[in-house]
């Protein structure tokens, strides 16, 4: 992979920059890969975000950095990982705000949504807050002028060309399209985060 | 009433029970979290016979008071305070012994910022993801002490350590910041690098354990435009549009948007802790890219 950058972000992490999401998403499905089988060195965290993967609490991160040079990245696998259905109303106070800036009939915009297959590329925002990719760029949004103080939770929301779901009521300020009853994150639960980078999800709407 | 607990009789500015904090699940969007004044922590803890990982009170600032059910050894270390049993002066730094149904004061801090106060068996509320901090950015944890808030403690693991003399370095009276690189120090303008090691700031009233916050000149940036959000480490020192740097502290957000100019050294973070608003800030650079 030949647009890599490895980036200094402290005395114990890297920061890899890929040339795309895409790639991203390839190398840290190989950092997993490498990690099941136990040939990564120990590395406290792994976190991957919109181009780059963080890596945090390694010994010699130096040493990782000039391995790095001679890793074989696979590109990403289609239909790899788990599937999440999330059962879905498209009844969010913005859906006729994103017919618009999609140039579609309001009801269009589930279908769009709907038939789209996601990929969870990262978290963060709050716990089990994933960042779905799958949206073509054309339907790109932009974030609300004025964030609203208090966004339910459940709420399914468009920021950029991404997908999310807020796991808890909080401040925010996507586009929102729709709700779920689906538990994004409990802590009781083992895994807590239902989204975790690397799954892919399909909205599925709700009868009636 | 002789159950282990402890009910909390004045809950200060902010109290919040810290132990090591829930690291390793940066990637679910879940902060590190845990004591900001790790050495401080760690000694309470030894004093008392905890092992580290036990949970402890951080204080701030106006420090907190709390009746134990049952009898039981404290410590406080940290921020330097006043420290009462039923009114009466007690030692800082040292294992107390507090009788049951007495008040145990941690007063407000005489300097510095955060005060620590251990429990022989720490603070045993329930933990989450393996961890009973508090954290503040995303609510995970037991929320901050109010008035008449109970919490239980643990069995006792080992006996109080008496020592003749604790080592404390003192708060601050100037913070000075080592930092390393950060992956975005090319966003930034030669004159922002130039600012930020040789301006002098101050620590801002409005930080919190999410981020050390800082008044002083903004640092320029070289490229405009967003950054895709990308992971953020433990004293990054994030650059927001208004140009003055924020040093991420335990409860920092585990991804962010804006462009990371430098990140301070882990060991300097208890200082940064300890530092009271107004506190002049320096910021070194150890190595340049």
């Amino acid at each position: 992979m030949s647009t890599m950058r490895v980036l200094p972000a402290g005395d114990r992490a890297l920061l890899v920059e890929l040339g795309s999401g895409e790639e991203a998403e390839a190398f840290h499905a190989e950092l997993l890969r490498r990690r099941a089988r136990g040939t990564l060195p120990a590395v406290r965290e792994i976190v991957p975000a919109a181009r780059t993967v963080l890596l945090d609490g390694l010994d010699d991160p130096a040493r990782f950095a000039k391995g790095l040079a001679d890793w074989e990245i696979p590109a990403l696998v289609s239909g790899a990982g788990s599937t999440v259905e999330l059962p879905v109303r498209y009844d969010g106070p913005d859906l006729a705000a994103v017919a618009e800036l999609w140039g579609v009939p309001a009801g269009e915009v589930g279908r769009i949504h709907a038939r789209t297959p996601f990929r969870v590329a990262f978290c963060g925002f709050a716990p089990g807050f994933g960042y779905l990719t799958g949206l073509a760029e054309r339907y790109a949004v932009p974030r609300r002028s004025t964030p609203r103080t208090a966004v339910p939770a459940g709420a399914v929301a468009l920021a950029g060309a991404y997908t999310g779901v807020y796991p808890r009521s909080s401040p925010g300020g996507w586009q929102l399209i729709g709700s779920t009853d689906a538990v994004l994150w409990d802590h009781a639960r083992v895994p807590a985060a239902l989204l975790t980078p690397g799954t892919r999800v399909r909205f599925v709407p709700e009868e009636g | 009433m002789t159950d282990r607990a402890f009910a909390v009789v004045r809950a200060g500015a902010l109290t919040s029970v810290q132990d090591r904090g829930r690291p390793g699940h940066a990637h679910l969007g879940v902060p590190r979290s845990g004591a900001l004044d790790e050495p401080a922590r760690d000694l309470a803890n030894r004093l008392v016979g905890n092992p580290l990982g036990a949970a402890v009170l951080e204080t701030t600032l106006s420090g907190c008071a709390v009746r134990p059910r049952c009898a039981v050894t404290v410590a406080v270390t940290g921020a330097p305070c006043r420290v009462t049993v039923d009114g009466r002066p007690a030692a800082w730094g040292a294992p107390v012994r507090v009788a049951a149904g007495a008040v145990l004061d941690v007063g407000s801090a005489a300097d510095g910022v955060r005060s620590y106060l251990a429990f022989a068996g720490g603070v045993a509320c329930e933990p989450v993801l393996g961890s009973r901090s508090t954290d503040l950015l995303s609510g995970l944890g037991p929320a901050p002490l109010t008035h008449g808030t109970v919490l239980p403690l643990g069995p006792v693991a080992g006996p109080p350590v008496y020592a003749d003399a604790v080592p404390w370095q003192g708060p601050p009276r100037e913070l000075v910041l080592r930092a390393g690189p950060g992956p975005r120090t090319d966003w930034f303008t030669a004159r922002a690098l130039r600012t930020l090691v040789t301006a002098v700031y101050r620590v801002s009233p409005a930080g919190n354990r999410i981020g050390l916050r800082t008044e002083g000149p903004p640092l320029e940036r070289a490229v405009d435009g967003e950054l895709p959000s990308e992971g953020m480490v433990l004293g990054a020192v994030q650059v927001p549009p208004d140009g003055r740097p924020v040093v991420f502290l335990a409860d920092h957000p585990t991804t962010g948007g804006y462009p990371v100019i430098a990140v301070v050294k882990e060991r300097d973070l208890a200082a940064a802790a300890q530092a009271a608003p107004g506190t002049p800030l320096r910021f070194v650079l150890t190595e340049r890219r």
